[in-house]
């Protein structure tokens, strides 16, 4: 099982997201995005951080990078994608997911321990949790505000696609608490929050996360 | 034209500018002495900024000598490099070696608030990866005016997203700091900012530039117009008439950072460290390619070419004098072999990173710089580096000492009755200087690198170095200004018996210090006294816990109007923890049945008090006791508690008191407790007196006979004074009444909200 956590200029979490594969018992591989290769890999993570200096706009430079090119395609072919904060932007501003991320409602940076409640244990990243399963994972970025039109909101919860959402406080005024969202088959998911910072008690508020990266694996194996 | 040595040599009566360079008459004839000739314009420019009171040192080196004094060979024994590299770096074993600095960038942080803090951070890291580390985290001592003055909501927010917005991008979690409100800081905040990386022993890096016929590569960002200072007179001379003429436009002093681009260099500096191809590396921080080619040139075994006229810029018409000194951010400058240069420059590419070969190392002993050809600079780099004025600056104690110390809060009025004590508790939790930290800290990132044990709230921010052993380090920074004011020789010790305390409260072994001694003006005799006293103390107090100074800074002219600040010497230490798995939290409660320990002895002290100062407004009298002895003491016996697994929780009295140190645990560990004062002593002085050496500890009931006999047994006083309740969800202190926590929660966390929004 080998799972890929690709890394542009200005990420940040891409060893954290790589060490959370690595707990979750897969094999991580580094994607470079210059390099049009996935490198044979099962799955992809977009881990967090700030892509080409999040400059012109959060994820919009990423997504025109060689490697999303080969990421985009496999997506469409049925591979797992996960976005993590920045990567959920990228996913966002490649189309593979609805929506946008705006500045926080506080104009500020926030970091915290954050309450979500799991809304679809569906999808290829969440099947290892209850249904409504209320979880403690990191949130931290400066344009997590979850934002759609209102068509695309109404079908996101038609669909049962708003795959996490916030509880005990809103921190940055995204829609309907919305922190996470699929594309139609479940197998792309994007949130703000890091599940990969809470992989172990000792460096994060839970091991909440890991759930994310073992469901990936049963999706693969089940596929 | 060009101003070259011939030019120069051809003109030596030219008049040139240098006091508006801020040199003075002596120290522009030792110039011309030390070349036997006047200065061109480019060696002006290097000279007037390595001078500088910030580069020179020239005020505070003369009492350097209290650091090597007080400096046993066993302590440094620990050092693998110490005072006078980019920072110093200590053995923290299993092969790590941790490097770790403290400095300040106080006056930028007030014209610029956002800037001045995003290029403090950039700066401190750059210093880290030049001694071959991986930087791992950083903090930031903070010092502000009046919290409710307009111009703090100004400065205040500014700092604190300048300090996130860059630490956030550049990947590197905030792991603690301090934030201290005082109206002396009104003019002039001060922004200090620490770094600390790992790297393996053998990894280690030292700027010099060795190797006749190495390259020197200067990588990362263009240089541009921007910090250029006190230089621009010359520009304006070379220039006059010609505003606009020319497409330049000035660019104001204060750097501008890019966070971003210092990520890319931070990636591409451990890629070209892993392939082992350097042999010399400086950043560029204050006084640019003056300060890196003159410090590698002189640290290395021979001279240095530099071809100016190679630099990449970002602006038309840069004068060399110019170039040499503008501060534009995230560059760095390595010596490499020729025959690695081509292997260096493919890092750089993959990481988009502009290199450029500018130099080369040569015969002899001088640093030579060229421009198109002509020389515009020959001088002998110790001379700009190292071998700059030091003054013996006039010493004499204030002669308003005495009466300040007379002064005491013995007169102030108390409160003594349980309703009295219980608004008092509230009101300290809510002051400003007492009140929860979470609006700053939530602006920063501390999850990323997956490493960070330990943030703030904590007494210390911890860092797992080795995922596979589980060693880490520990770190705190403290300074109480009241207390240096009153007195800075002890007062100076309390914030290094503070910083000491709160490293070994996290159940980590403290093992060096660095500083930045933050002060007034040099020039006068007042502060002069303050600045010796405080050295002193610094490192007589370091000798006696045995941990020796490895670097720091002095940041000096921090004034408010004509008046000093508090003096500020801010201490730092870094500790070591051989399984960061065995930290001792803050919180109380993690497990069933505690026991509530007050270790160490609580006097009537109250001189320079948070409590004087927030409800009297009162600062006189003498700081309190500090008694180093006590303190090792103390740290022994929480290092051998965690390690035996007897301490479940931990937190230090400092700022505020037991009072102060109660309601922070209650509401970090989220659970109540009940607390027994002693019926023989004042309860006002038991909840607020800041008496040193004190720590509250939780051990669970089944550890607390073994727990208190170890202290018994080793002299360290103790007495119990309370449990964690799970049940009650309040803090009830018998004789004073209960504060259930969601008030308590309420008077501590909205204070800065409040304020700041």
């Amino acid at each position: 099982m080998r799972i890929g956590a690709v890394t542009f200029p200005g990420t940040l979490d891409d060893s954290d997201t790589a060490r959370a594969i690595t707990a979750s018992g897969a094999e991580a591989v580094a994607l470079w995005h210059g390099d049009a290769d996935l490198k044979g890999v099962d799955a992809v993570i977009l881990p967090g951080g700030f892509s080409y200096g999040d400059y012109l706009r959060a994820g919009a430079i990423a997504r025109f990078a060689p490697v999303m090119g080969e990421i985009i395609d496999a997506a469409r072919k049925g591979m797992p994608v996960l976005g993590i904060c920045n990567g959920f932007q990228v996913l966002c501003e490649a189309g593979l997911l609805p929506g946008a991320l705006l500045r926080n409602a506080g104009l500020h940076f926030v970091c915290r321990d954050q309450w979500l409640k799991v809304e679809n244990n569906n999808t290829a990243w969440t099947t290892r949790y209850d249904a409504n399963a209320e979880i403690i994972i990191p949130i931290k970025n400066m344009d997590g505000r979850y934002t759609a039109s209102k068509s695309t909101v109404d079908e996101l919860e038609g669909e049962g696609r708003v795959v996490f959402r916030y509880t005990g406080g809103n921190p940055n005024g995204s829609f309907d608490d919305i922190a996470g969202v699929s594309d139609p088959t479940g197998r792309i998911v994007g949130l703000m929050p890091h599940p990969e910072h809470a992989i172990d008690a000792l460096t994060g508020p839970s091991d909440d996360g890991l759930g994310m990266f073992l469901s990936a694996l049963d999706s693969v194996v089940a596929a | 034209m060009t101003d070259t040595v011939d030019n120069a040599k051809a003109t030596p009566e030219q008049a040139q500018p240098y006091r508006e360079l801020g040199l003075k008459d002596d120290e522009y004839a030792r110039i011309r002495e030390i070349l036997g000739r006047r200065p061109t314009d480019a060696e002006l420019a290097m000279y007037s900024v390595m001078w500088s009171e910030h580069c020179s040192y020239k005020s505070s080196k003369v009492h350097w000598k209290h650091w090597s004094a007080n400096t046993t060979p066993e302590m440094k024994a620990k050092m693998l490099a110490g005072i006078g590299e980019n920072a110093g770096v200590v053995d923290i074993g299993d092969g790590w070696a941790v490097t770790f600095k403290l400095e300040s960038h106080n006056h930028p942080s007030y014209v610029e608030p956002y800037q001045g803090a995003a290029t403090g951070v950039g700066g401190i890291v750059r210093d880290i990866m030049a001694m071959g580390a991986r930087p791992l985290a950083v903090m930031d001592p903070l010092r502000f005016g009046a919290p409710d003055h307009p111009d703090t909501k100004r400065v205040l927010p500014g700092i604190v997203s300048g300090v996130g917005g860059y630490g956030n991008c550049l990947g590197l979690p905030n792991i603690g700091g301090e934030v201290v409100f005082d109206p002396s800081y009104q003019g002039n905040p001060l922004v200090n900012a620490l770094c600390v990386g790992a790297m393996r022993v053998e990894d280690l890096h030292l700027a010099h530039a060795s190797g006749t016929g190495n390259k020197v590569i200067l990588f990362g960002a263009r240089t541009g117009l921007d910090g250029i200072g006190g230089v621009s007179v010359l520009a304006s001379e070379t220039f006059s008439g010609d505003e606009g003429g020319t497409g330049r436009k000035k660019l104001p002093a204060v750097q501008v950072g890019d966070p971003f681009t210092e990520k890319v260099l931070i990636e591409c500096c451990l890629e070209l460290f892993a392939e082992g191809i350097v042999v010399g590396i400086q950043d560029l921080g204050g006084a640019g390619l003056s300060c890196a080619t003159s410090e590698l040139a002189s640290a290395g075994d021979g001279g240095m070419h530099v071809e100016l006229d190679r630099v990449p810029l970002r602006a038309k018409g840069m004068t060399p004098a110019e170039i040499l000194s503008s501060e534009s951010q995230e560059r760095m400058c390595a010596v490499v072999k020729p025959s690695d240069v081509d292997a260096f420059m493919r890092v750089c590419a993959k990481w988009d990173v502009i290199a450029t070969e500018i130099g080369e190392v040569t015969e002899g002993d001088r640093l030579i710089i060229t421009w198109h050809g002509e020389t515009v600079v020959d001088v002998p780099p110790r001379t700009v580096a190292h071998e700059g004025p030091m003054y013996e600056r006039p010493i004499e104690r204030p002669h308003d000492q005495d009466s300040l110390q007379a002064n005491g809060p013995e007169q102030l009025a108390r409160p003594s009755t349980p309703d009295e004590l219980r608004a008092e508790i509230l009101r300290m939790a809510a002051s400003p200087n007492l009140a929860s930290r979470r609006w700053v800290t939530e602006q920063y990132d501390r999850y990323v690198r997956g490493g960070t044990v330990l943030a703030q709230p904590s007494d210390s921010g911890m860092i797992r170095v080795d995922e596979q052993t589980g060693r880490g380090v520990a770190l705190a920074t403290d300074c109480n200004g009241r207390f240096v004011k009153l007195d800075p020789y002890t007062g100076t010790q309390l914030a290094l018996a503070e910083a000491y305390r709160n490293v070994a409260v996290s159940g980590a072994t403290p093992l060096a210090v660095t500083n930045c001694l933050n002060f007034g003006s040099p020039e006068d005799p007042a502060v002069m006294w303050q600045f010796e006293q405080a050295v002193r103390g610094l490192a007589e107090g370091c000798k006696e816990l045995g941990i020796p100074v490895t670097g720091g800074n002095v940041s000096f002219y921090n004034q408010t109007g004509s008046t000093a600040i508090l003096p500020t010497p801010v201490v730092g230490v870094l500790g070591v923890i051989d399984d960061v798995r065995r930290r001792i939290p803050t919180g109380i409660g993690a497990e069933a049945g505690e026991t509530l320990l007050l270790l160490g002895d609580t006097r009537d002290e109250f001189g320079g008090s948070e409590w004087a100062h927030e409800v009297h407004g009162h600062l006189g009298g003498l700081p309190p006791k500090v008694d180093l002895a006590r303190e090792k003491l103390l740290a022994d016996i929480l290092v051998a508690g965690s390690r035996d697994g007897m301490i479940s929780a931990a937190h230090d009295l400092s700022d505020g008191g037991l009072a102060q140190t109660l309601v922070e645990t209650v509401l970090i560990g989220e659970v109540g407790a009940r607390v027994f004062l002693d019926p023989d002593q004042d309860p006002f002085v038991q909840l607020f007196s800041e008496s040193a050496g004190r720590v509250l500890v939780a051990v669970p009931r089944s550890e607390e006979l073994r727990f208190t006999e170890m202290c018994t047994a080793r002299g360290l006083p103790w007495r119990r004074t309370g449990v964690v309740d799970p049940e009650s969800g309040t803090l009830e202190i018998q004789g004073v009444g209960e504060i259930a926590l969601p008030e308590l929660r309420e008077a501590w966390e909205g204070t800065l909200p409040a304020l700041f929004g």
